[in-house]
């Protein structure tokens, strides 16, 4: 990565605050915003008063000790939980309410903190299964075998092969099972599968997680590349610091659940409270 | 899944009409079978009397399906044929202890060493059970243990047809052991009933003292709990859930010889019809529940004797007791429906 | 103790603990009036024999734990040691029920039941045949993890395959008859099994069939697949005619009683292609599948029956069809919508209770002015131009399990069935990735019921008669059975599931009995040895099959994680 794209997109990521300021129109806004978003689980408070914007094109990190709360903010920008009150706007589409394959549908993908591949499905089903909501053939269609049914089937088939050289996983592993890849390759193929929607917003969920640091490295680069070719904004939650710091233009921390700190890399670095909420803990634990 | 936004769609809409007219439907029958007073206070009294016993019987099986529900998470699709056994242990055993004359010359005596051997007999099957087809395949898909029962259900079914023939046998009597009534508060019961009552609450009780304030059973809780960190704590898995299913399989047994106490006979398909109910009643007590069980139990008794009289006798509906199974499905069906965590669940179960 | 002797006691134990079992279940004395070889083993006694092979094989197979390949000289002595535990269990159970009366509990411990164990030669005699025949077959099984792999593969095959054959003679019997093969017919069969001379035919050519499949047969399958694409479309229509051809001249070949019985199976396969959308593709366990097979036979017996009280006029069967469908699209969103939300244990026992509700309804008084109560309902007309002759109806039925199984097999290669298979592994990221999971599970109920619904239709008109006993929840069971026995998700697996498990009890009396005994220890034996089935699922490879197209394919990975030893399947 060069300093010029590095500059750029820290540039974006400064006039999307000013924007979110001005709440400008549809194209300039922010990709998602979250306003006073609380999550309660009986007693548990998971979520509280988060706010939290993207901007459009930027790579954001989450951060935070564990149990902070960021799976569960996660979730709830996807649709899997709903929150206990609070507003999400995607596109200035409130998607609170909305089952997980609308907010699919409207442009979300994701992968998973533990790898959750179709296992006993091949690696290209995974793929053409991550592109179902950008197809359009009817049940009844496929019934019948229409041409535009098959046309489409080649279609798709055509667009997973190039995800899957996409996120580099090598040639010849389409007709193997998911569960039996390698776990680097797992991770790759469960990018592929979140690609295949055609994601404007795509959210990773530890894609680093149990990696070496050669591997991790790739991944960053994938990442980075991937946002750039595809025009994607990408939401990461990371515990690798390193990897944090190297990839994201704005860092959203998370603490007990509350929004702790927002900012670039370096405000985040040298922020007290950060460093107090992991270092307290990294002392309260030796 | 918590927290699982609950939307209005059309599905929903429909379960809700679906769920809503069942019940308006009952409301409204029961109230037509009272406004027209087609029953007597007797007749009604001595429907929930025969409810109440028949519920006990739920009961105790329904114990086998919650106990192992809570720790292994599965249905025990076969444990219907655990109390079939059970029931036919019980009918050898006493048409053993009649031809020897102890029926007449020692009728309590002989009933507690029929008990006995039909709830050690459902035991061996149910361990048996759990070893050969159960254990084998701890950690696989769903489905796949899921399937394996309903096969050992049906081979634990027809191997009973194999051996003990295919024909309905009827059972001894005790001879005059259980003639007449007892009032029991403001109930009369017949004793054959009060026996089967006493019997099932003595072993659910003891049932509750076992879990609560044994070493085993509070392993039992812990396994339940987490079976990884119980493993850690020196608890041994395997046997906790071998006795768990020796647990469910003593109760099975007990209420193989208590329902044929009160329907005087055995056949091999009889595991069937009160297995789903029982789990029926384990549902909706709150899977995992074992005072839940035990409530559910006696629910579904007395909705199963009282229901089809009082909700369909208004419509006129001929041969209502013809009925009473599909009121027992209904039950299932409306709690899963609606309150799928049962009186007394955890949410998370289901 | 040595731990593959201690392995071998505990084996040798287990499978008398089996031969106990088949003994008093019946199926030893049951199955003396049929021949495996004609004059020399009935089935009933094929059946400790059996064991005794399986035994031996397990006591000489690897051991895991601790890691131990036994030596050849090993390998047969555990097997005769096991076989000869299980001769001697046997052995004691003939002695016991010879000299113990328990036969007012267990009805098969009589004293026949010891003659027949020891081949009428009395005690003494009678238990040194059970001692050594036990030896002798266990070793046998012992010797099979000697022989080389392929040529033990061929051994065991050949004997799986050999025996079948000889069951099927009520079948194959009456085919060579028809086709005017009698002399082929008379060479093979004889007292309703295989002849020693055929016996010895028919395992050769399978055993040396399988054998040169294994060592030449890659190869061949190599050449297919180099042919160029055109020339193999070729071989495929080619084939698919003659499938067709030999389908349509079945009812001739096999006469008129066994189209009857090949009727029935082909409702099976149309009830079994629609499990396996629900079961299968979408992996919802439904257990009330029945029901949908009784709402289609009632909605035709009530639309089409002059017998039934409610409609006149009647229709003709065809135009009630409409009917059935949409009968089968309600139904099937009935039973959908309320299991929507509830995991797969639950899904199990509502979905049951949908069946039974439905049986009970059609049994019951109340509804006896509509459907008949346990009379039933008459005289259902045939699907005319279609007499209800087996030999001609089976035409309407062959017709719509094509039908049935093109739909499928679109609908698994398709979008859809990708939907499905997604929410069968993990429906909560299913549903992450786009997959509208509460539509594609009504799709797959609404699909299944229509399915179900029509061979309920057929059922009906092919009978004439129905009523509410015919849809047992025992029909489910079986639709479940058929499909896991085939492999969950594979068409072919569904015919060949039905052919096994609704054909082959049809075709032998003695097996009606014992029919559901088999069921569920074939759902259990398949659960735990290969749960994939006989034929694994084809639509998980589908994706690639627009341009590799070859049938074969299906075996590819099961070939890959092949260790090479030879497996008995029992």
């Amino acid at each position: 990565m060069t300093e010029t794209t590095r500059a750029t997109t820290g540039a974006t990521a400064t006039t999307g605050a000013t924007t979110v300021a001005a709440d400008a129109g549809a194209d300039a806004g922010p990709l998602l915003r979250a306003e006073q978003v609380t999550m309660r689980f009986g007693g548990l408070i998971a979520n509280k008063e988060v706010d939290f914007t993207i901007p459009r094109g930027a790579i954001v990190s989450l951060i935070g000790p564990n149990g902070a709360g960021k799976t569960t903010f996660f979730n709830q920008l996807t649709g899997m939980l709903r929150p206990t009150s609070g507003s999400i706007t995607f596109e200035q589409t409130s998607i609170i309410g909305l089952a997980p394959h609308e907010i699919v549908e409207l442009g979300v993908g994701r992968t998973f903190q533990n790898i959750r591949l179709f296992g006993d499905m091949t690696v290209l089903a995974n793929v053409m299964v991550g592109r179902h909501v950008r197809m359009k053939s009817a049940w009844w269609q496929s019934l019948l075998g229409l041409p535009s049914v098959r046309a489409e089937e080649e279609a798709v088939r055509q667009r997973a092969r190039e995800l899957l050289d996409m996120v580099g996983l090598r040639r010849g592993y389409e007709e193997e099972f998911a569960k039996n890849l390698p776990y680097g390759d797992q991770r790759r193929l469960e990018l592929a599968r979140a690609l295949a929607s055609d994601p404007k917003l795509l959210l990773l969920d530890e894609p680093t997680a149990g990696m070496n640091p050669g591997e991790t490295a790739r991944m960053t680069e994938l990442i980075r590349r991937l946002r750039d070719e595809l025009q994607l904004t990408v939401l990461l939650i990371e515990h690798d610091m390193k990897v944090v710091m190297g990839i994201s233009e704005r860092i959203t921390v998370l603490d007990h659940g509350e929004l702790l700190a927002e900012g670039q890399p370096e405000e985040i670095r040298s922020n007290p409270q950060v460093i107090e909420a992991y270092l307290g803990k990294g002392a309260a634990g030796a | 899944m918590p927290g699982r936004p609950p939307r209005l769609n059309l599905v929903n809409l429909f379960l809700w009409v679906l769920g809503g007219g069942i019940l308006a439907l009952a409301a409204v029958g029961a109230f037509l079978t009272l406004a027209q007073g087609r029953l007597s206070g007797d007749q009604w009294e001595s429907l929930i009397v025969a409810g109440i016993a028949l519920g006990s019987v739920y009961a105790l099986i329904a114990l086998g399906y919650t106990l192992v529900y809570g720790i292994l998470f599965m249905i025990n699709f076969a444990h219907g044929e655990v109390f079939m056994w059970g029931a036919f242990t019980a009918f050898f055993a006493a048409s053993a202890l009649d031809d020897a004359g102890m029926m007449d010359a020692n009728p309590i005596l002989a009933l507690f060493l029929t008990l006995l051997t039909a709830m050690l007999v459902s035991m061996v099957v149910a361990i048996i059970l759990e070893r050969l087809a159960y254990r084998p395949l701890r950690g696989a898909p769903r489905l796949v243990p899921l399937i394996t029962a309903i096969g050992a259900s049906l081979f634990l079914q027809y191997t009973a047809r194999g051996f003990y023939g295919s024909g309905v046998r009827a059972y001894p009597s005790y001879g005059d052991l259980f003639e007449g009534n007892i009032d029991v508060g403001p109930l009369t019961m017949p004793i054959e009933d009060a026996v089967v009552v006493v019997a099932a609450l003595a072993l659910m009780l003891a049932l509750y003292f076992f879990i609560n304030n044994t070493r085993t059973g509070r392993a039992m809780r812990a396994v339940s709990e987490d079976k990884d960190v119980a493993a850690m704590m020196g608890i041994n898995v395997d046997r906790i859930i071998v006795t768990t299913f020796a647990i469910g399989g003593l109760l099975a047994g007990a209420a193989g010889i208590l329902y044929t106490l009160l329907f005087n006979q055995v056949h091999f398909f009889m595991g069937f019809l009160p297995g789903i109910k029982a789990f029926t009643a384990a549902v909706l007590g709150g899977i995992g529940n074992i005072i839940g069980a035990a409530l559910g139990g006696l629910t579904l008794g007395i909705l199963e004797q009282l229901g089809p009289n009082l909700f369909l006798t208004g419509y006129n509906i001929p041969a209502p007791n013809q009925l009473k199974d599909v009121i027992a499905f209904t039950v299932l069906v409306l709690v899963l429906i609606f309150r799928p965590s049962g009186f007394l669940g955890r949410k998370e179960n289901v | 103790m040595n731990p593959l002797l201690r392995r071998a006691l505990i084996t040798g134990v287990l499978g008398g603990a089996a031969g106990i079992h088949v003994s008093l279940v019946g199926m030893v004395e049951d199955f003396q009036g049929r021949d495996t070889i004609a004059d020399i083993v009935t089935v009933g006694t094929m059946l400790p024999i059996l064991i005794a092979i399986l035994v031996g094989s397990r006591a000489a197979s690897r051991m895991r734990a601790p890691l131990i390949d036994p030596t050849p000289r090993q390998a047969v002595l555990l097997g005769a040691v096991a076989g000869a535990v299980t001769g001697a269990v046997l052995a004691l159970l003939a002695l016991f029920v010879n000299s113990v009366d328990v036969a007012w509990i267990l009805s098969n411990a009589k004293p026949s039941l010891a003659d027949l164990l020891w081949l009428d030669q009395g005690p003494v005699v009678g238990s040194v045949i059970l001692l050594a025949g036990g030896a002798l077959f266990g070793a046998l099984g012992g010797v099979l993890h000697v022989l080389p792999a392929p040529i033990a593969r061929a051994v065991a095959i050949g004997g799986a395959v050999t025996i079948v054959v000889a069951l099927m003679e009520p079948f194959l019997g009456a085919v060579l008859r028809n086709v005017g093969l009698r002399f082929l017919e008379g060479f093979l069969y004889a007292s309703g099994g295989l002849t020693l001379p055929g016996f010895i035919l028919v395992y050769a050519l399978v055993a040396g069939g399988v054998y040169f499949w294994r060592t030449r047969g890659t190869s061949t399958k190599e050449r297919v697949r180099a042919m160029p694409a055109d020339r193999r479309r070729i071989g495929k229509v080619v084939a698919y005619l003659a499938l067709i051809g030999l389908l349509l001249l079945l009812p001739q070949i096999v006469g008129s009683r066994l189209s009857e019985v090949v009727g029935t199976i082909g409702l099976y396969v149309l009830l079994g292609l629609g499990l396996n959308i629900v079961v299968g593709f979408a992996g919802l366990l439904d257990l009330g599948y029945v029901a949908f097979y009784a709402v289609g036979a009632y909605t035709t017996a009530v639309l089409t029956s002059p017998a039934s009280p409610l409609i006149s006029p009647e229709l003709p069967f065809w135009g009630a069809l409409p009917f059935v469908i949409v009968a089968a699209a309600m139904i099937g969103l009935m039973v959908g919508a309320p299991v929507l939300r509830l995991r797969g244990d639950y899904l199990a026992i509502v979905t049951l209770g949908f069946g039974e509700i439905a049986r009970l309804i059609f049994l019951s008084e109340w509804a006896k002015p509509i459907v008949g109560g346990a009379q039933g309902i008459l005289s259902i007309p045939p699907p005319l131009p279609f007499t209800n002759h087996p030999q001609v109806i089976y035409y309407p039925i062959l017709f719509f399990c094509i039908l049935a199984a093109i739909a499928a097999s679109r609908l698994a290669a398709s979008r859809v069935g990708r939907a499905w298979n997604a929410m069968r592994e993990d429906e909560s990221v299913a549903e992450a990735t786009g997959v509208n999971t509460i539509r594609y599970k009504l799709l797959a109920f609404g699909l299944g019921a229509a399915f179900g619904c029509l061979s309920g239709a057929f059922f009906a008109a092919k009978i004439g008669t129905i009523f509410p006993n015919s849809f047992e929840i025992l029909v489910s069971i079986n639709a479940l059975a058929l499909i896991i026995l085939g492999g969950m998700g594979n068409i072919y697996g569904v015919v060949v599931g039905a052919f096994v498990l609704v054909g082959l009890p049809e075709l032998l009396r003695e097996f009606a009995e014992y029919r559901l005994l088999i069921y569920g220890a074939v759902l259990v034996v398949m659960m735990l040895l290969r749960p994939e089935g006989l034929l694994p699922s084809r639509s998980r490879r589908a994706e690639l099959h627009e341009d590799q197209g070859d049938d074969e394919v299906m075996y590819e990975h099961e070939a890959g994680v092949d260790t090479g030893r030879p497996v008995v399947t029992g």
